[in-house]
């Protein structure tokens, strides 16, 4: 086979002898995404908003999506650099297909090759604004991971990005454990959404669920959760408090 | 005859003289002193009886831990207590000195006082200072008007809520109480919670850590249960501490020198006191 896979990064702006041109801010956003190991493999959840500063512009977009035949990856940040990563990783894939060899790569190697791209192009001043949660099942065995746009990765029984991490990482360190059954694995899935959906700004009441097993992947259809607003001291919270909220 | 500054009454608010002066010092290179702030988790819940009030106890001075076992919630009144974040001398000066005020009101009502005016002492001391003064707060309180609970920001708003986080571990104490508060719990649920909520920043947080404080208040009776939980105790890889059994060690020579033979002994009074 003659052709060489070309790196995504190309020659830089400043080698190309144009004024320096790199990504300064993120615009349209999505919000945390949280994963975490069950029995049968991988279950990454996200809302599907994509916010554009303070707005809520776009609610059906999908930040999970299937890589190859053993991975997921959930993304959150900039989602036109989310919409660029996937375009490398369908180059990725259709790459090693080619080969036709019977070997595909599996969630390890494509969360390595993720790392390469993140850490290059933020050495490069012109990083990809992204975390991205990699999960995914091969030869039965689990790999759940995480890269930022800094390079930062590591792989964890459970992960979260942005917010995910302050909400939902302390209930999944207490209330994990190894071999949930999927009906566990979503309770607790949602118990996580839902503080999210409570304390998050930018999260919104929609939420994707994609669970990757041995079998396959499987993305389930959007759905809103129960909120609870009835406390008696949301009632009147000023009585007697003249000045409180 | 021109009014002398002197017979004009003090304005309230900040007193803003020494700003300039103190912008000319980090000018010439002076670096202003640093503060102790406490990296906090403190929490708050109403349950049927009354309010539970939790905190740990680290307080930070940039990444080292201070004081590894402070008192982060103050006595405001008898049935009025408040958890402090954000700078330690700020929240310690200002619960004193509305507890101060609380007590002399006390004796000139002659009345239990009431959680809302500690909340409108402490909101209208801190708003004056427009945020300068560093004090998050969680106020919670039994009066005769039932059981209250408030959170206080530095510029001085306030909030009414059944349960209430504060300090850098705020968020991981809120995910707690979000997934298990519910209203109407007995008194053992809702200090159990407090302590999963307290130990959930203690673990997830690094301003928070050590131990977790309790203090129970319900009518006509305080709970002040300081280290309710430890959880975090000083461990040994032995339990008899360190050991350092004869052989361990290779002997290469040994030499003894009798200390004795070079002391001598003079006759004389004994030395006075």
């Amino acid at each position: 086979m003659a052709q060489r896979f070309e790196a995504p990064n190309g020659p830089s702006v400043e080698e190309l002898g144009l004024d320096s041109e790199r990504t300064l801010n993120p615009y349209v956003t999505g919000t945390s995404v949280i994963g975490l190991k069950y029995k049968d493999g991988i279950i990454l959840a996200a809302d599907t908003g994509g916010s554009y500063g303070s707005t809520l512009r776009y609610k059906s977009v999908e930040r999970i999506k299937p890589i190859g035949k053993h991975s997921l990856i959930g993304a959150s940040g900039e989602i036109s650099d989310f919409q660029e990563i996937l375009k490398y990783l369908d180059e990725l894939i259709i790459y090693d297909n080619m080969w036709d060899d019977g070997n595909s790569l599996g969630p390890k190697e494509v969360h390595n090759y993720l790392n390469r791209v993140m850490y290059n192009r933020r050495n490069k001043f012109n990083p990809l604004w992204n975390s991205l949660v990699l999960g995914g099942v091969k030869n039965g065995q689990k790999y759940l991971g995480v890269v930022n746009m800094i390079g930062t990765h590591f792989e964890d029984n459970h992960v979260a990005t942005g917010f995910g991490n302050h909400l939902a990482r302390p209930i999944l360190r207490a209330e994990w454990h190894a071999d949930l059954s999927f009906e566990e694995a979503v309770k607790l899935v949602e118990k996580c959404l839902l503080v999210l959906l409570y304390r998050d700004r930018s999260a919104i009441n929609k939420f994707q669920i994609a669970k990757i097993t041995e079998e396959g992947v499987t993305i389930h259809p959007t759905y809103s959760l129960k909120t609870f607003w009835g406390f008696s001291a949301f009632q009147n919270p000023a009585k007697g408090a003249e000045g409180s909220w | 005859m021109a009014r002398v500054d002197t017979d004009l009454p003090p304005k309230g608010g900040f007193s803003f003289d020494l700003c300039r002066r103190n912008e000319m010092l980090v000018k010439k290179g002076v670096t202003l002193p640093g503060f102790k702030k406490t990296g906090t988790t403190i929490v708050g819940l109403v349950f049927q009886d009354g309010v539970v009030l939790g905190a740990d106890t680290r307080a930070t001075e940039g990444p080292i831990v201070a004081d590894k076992n402070c008192e982060k919630i103050h006595y405001m009144a008898p049935n009025i207590y408040c958890c402090g974040a954000g700078t330690a001398a700020d929240t310690e000066a200002v619960t004193d000195m509305v507890s101060s005020q609380l007590q002399l009101h006390r004796y000139a009502t002659g009345r239990e006082s009431r959680v809302v005016t500690a909340l409108t002492l402490l909101k209208s001391h801190l708003f004056s200072y427009q945020g300068h003064v560093s004090a998050a707060l969680v106020l919670g309180g039994v009066d005769v008007t039932g059981p209250h609970l408030h959170t206080v920001y530095p510029h001085g708003s306030t909030d009414t809520l059944p349960f209430a986080t504060m300090g850098s571990g705020s968020l991981a104490a809120m995910s707690v109480f979000e997934s298990k508060f519910k209203e109407g719990l007995t008194r053992d649920e809702g200090i159990s919670l407090v302590a999963e909520a307290i130990c959930s920043g203690i673990f997830n947080d690094l301003g928070s850590g050590s131990n977790v404080d309790v203090c129970v208040i319900t009518k006509g009776k305080t709970e002040y249960l300081r280290n309710h939980l430890l959880p975090n105790p000083r461990t040994y890889v032995s339990s008899r501490g360190y050991s350092f059994v004869n052989g361990h060690t290779e002997v290469l020579s040994t030499k003894i020198i009798p200390l004795m033979e070079n002391v001598e002994i003079a006759e004389g009074d004994v030395m006075e006191e």
